[in-house]
């Protein structure tokens, strides 16, 4: 248990809306060894999302304890977590969430903006991420100028720049036809066994989980089976 | 800045609205330095009114006249250094639109008024021509006037004794000095006012009085005020501060109306940037939890939304108030009564704190949205 990177105890997650409870995760428990890619599926309302903004550091468990690197992030202010996340955290989407204004390389330079490297320094660790996702030739270029799959990548070269240990990516495929989608996962996957990055993902497609090394199902909130891919 | 780039990048996402709202915050603080400069312009004569200076005027109404006669009973008090009296002409000289004011004058006047500089040979053409009148350096050089031309003046107060217009000679143009209350003004010999007007023999508007301690100012008014009581000229006796607030409130009162147009101004602009500012925010409402999710803080959230209201104000209010500031000579040469008109350092700081504030004001409720946003909402309704 002591050589988990993530270790997740007994966590239940509880939505109140209105006078309404909705549990949503049911004392689960989960260990993530550091450098493994760990696909979530499920059907939809399962809890798999929630999961990983339990994991990502987005949100608190109603109880339970959630350990990370050693830390419990679950007892965390929300100052602490913000910078736990800046240091810790990755974060890839379906709808890729780029800041439409900025440049693919100034969208990949924003974590940075949270650390005390110089322009210069973000410029160049900026540059070097999107050469590490394929993309240096389109630092220039605004969202709305690239593909899904390019944007993806961007996205994904962002998630990168600060040199997390973790990745976690929700539904990263979710808006990409089959062979962007087979592209990007196999970005992933080198990300995993190249630079030992421990990647969480959520998939409703089974062909995304075969990349994984494993894979959790959910349903209710609980942990239904586990499967090597 | 690290934000900068990002505050900056702000104003890109939609140009169009960016533009329009940099343009009305443009346009309050253009009207913002035109209304200040102009209230300033008006209150300056009060403001810069000699402190050793009374003024006797009629104690119910100021279109009243105040017996001559009573200058050699005042000059009796102790303290009493000077005395001189003066009567509004008004009248039109070539058009309504050229308006500036005229006033007849003793000849004492310009001793105790030192602050209109005459040479020496103008003053004493001045004193010994009967229809001699001096005007003041911005009034000559926008009505092209140079001495020896006439200057007629058809009366509407004063009819003369012929019932057709004024005419006086220009014998003197005189400079004043900074710091008071300006040069756009005429004045015309008493001595030939009294002489050839149909009416108003004996009188005078005001009478005033230099005095030689400031300090006893309120005892000589009290005074001379008593010294007329229950008289069929009653007089009051103000310092010359309140003698000019008083004379301008008859053209209304100048610092309400400019507050109350300011304040309607600003409003509509508070309430046009406000929901502008906060249709933006909602929009990027992903954007924020974007960048709430990468680590970025609940304060670097709330400085970065302020930090851009701030800016946009300042963006737009800035070049509105050094716009204001340049037409400054250009409007006071057209309204001559303006001629000192002038955006003082006090303005334009008052202007910058102003933006600074519209900034701030219109920001918060937004800044404080997204310090407070709930990132897990705000990327489920994305």
């Amino acid at each position: 248990m002591a050589d988990k990177l993530i270790q997740i105890s007994a966590v239940s997650k509880v939505y109140t809306r209105g006078k309404m409870e909705i549990p949503v995760l049911d004392k689960l428990s989960i260990g993530i060894d550091s450098g493994e890619f760990l696909a979530l599926m499920g059907p939809s309302g399962s809890g798999k999302t929630t999961l990983l903004n339990l994991i990502g550091g987005l949100d608190y468990p109603t109880s339970g304890t959630i350990t990370i690197g050693g830390e419990r992030i679950d007892q965390m202010s929300q100052g602490q977590l913000a910078h736990w996340r800046s240091r810790n955290v990755g974060f890839v989407f379906q709808f890729y969430n780029l800041l439409p204004v900025l440049t693919a390389q100034k969208n990949v330079e924003l974590p940075l903006l949270l650390t005390n490297l110089s322009r210069g320094e973000r410029k160049q660790r900026a540059a070097t991420a999107l050469e590490v996702v394929g993309l240096a030739d389109r630092a220039g270029h605004r969202p709305r100028e690239l593909s899904g799959g390019q944007e993806q990548r961007v996205a994904i070269a962002r998630a990168l720049v600060s040199d997390p240990r973790l990745l976690v990516c929700d539904e990263p495929t979710g808006d990409l036809d089959r062979t962007t989608a087979d592209e990007i996962l196999e970005l992933l996957q080198l990300l995993n066994s190249e630079y030992s990055k421990t990647i969480v993902m959520v998939t409703h497609d089974p062909k995304a989980a075969d990349h994984a090394g494993q894979c959790l199902h959910l349903d209710k909130g609980r942990l239904l089976e586990e499967t090597m891919a | 800045m690290k934000y900068s780039g990002l505050i900056w990048s702000a104003l890109y996402r939609k140009p169009i609205r960016s533009v329009l709202t940099l343009l009305s915050i443009f346009v309050a603080f253009l009207l913002f330095g035109l209304l200040q400069s102009v209230s300033f312009a008006f209150s300056q004569g009060a403001n810069f009114s000699g402190v050793n200076r009374l003024i006797v005027s009629p104690k119910y109404s100021i279109i009243d006249s105040i017996p001559l006669n009573y200058t050699n009973q005042i000059r009796g008090i102790p303290g009493i250094e000077k005395i001189a009296h003066q009567q509004w002409f008004g009248g039109i000289f070539r058009d309504n639109r050229s308006f500036f004011p005229r006033w007849a004058v003793s000849k004492d006047y310009l001793e105790i008024y030192t602050e209109f500089m005459l040479p020496q040979d103008q003053l004493d053409a001045f004193l010994t021509t009967r229809t001699g009148a001096v005007v003041g350096r911005s009034i000559a050089e926008q009505y092209q006037l140079k001495i020896g031309d006439k200057i007629p003046i058809i009366p509407d107060i004063w009819p003369n004794k012929d019932n057709g217009p004024w005419e006086f000679d220009l014998v003197g143009i005189f400079d004043a000095k900074k710091d008071s209350v300006g040069d756009g003004i005429m004045f015309i010999n008493y001595v030939f006012f009294e002489e050839y007007s149909l009416f108003g023999e004996g009188g005078a508007g005001n009478i005033i009085v230099q005095i030689s301690d400031p300090d006893a100012a309120a005892r000589i008014a009290s005074e001379i005020d008593t010294m007329f009581a229950n008289s069929s000229d009653e007089t009051k006796t103000t310092s010359e501060k309140v003698y000019n607030q008083m004379f301008a409130k008859q053209m209304g009162d100048i610092g309400f109306i400019m507050t109350s147009i300011l304040s309607a101004v600003f409003f509509t602009i508070l309430l046009l940037t406000g929901n502008t500012m906060a249709q933006a925010v909602r929009e990027r409402i992903p954007e924020l939890a974007i960048l709430k999710t990468i680590g970025f803080s609940n304060l670097s959230m709330l400085f970065i939304v302020l930090a851009e209201s701030v800016f946009i104000s300042l963006l737009g209010g800035l070049p509105g108030l050094g716009v204001a500031r340049m037409m400054m000579p250009g409007l006071g040469e057209s309204v001559s009564f303006l001629s000192g008109l002038e955006m003082t350092p006090e303005i334009f700081i008052q202007g910058v704190t102003l933006a600074l504030l519209l900034g701030i004001i219109v920001g918060l409720p937004s800044a404080i949205r997204a310090m407070r946003l709930n990132i897990v909402d705000a990327l489920r309704d994305s």
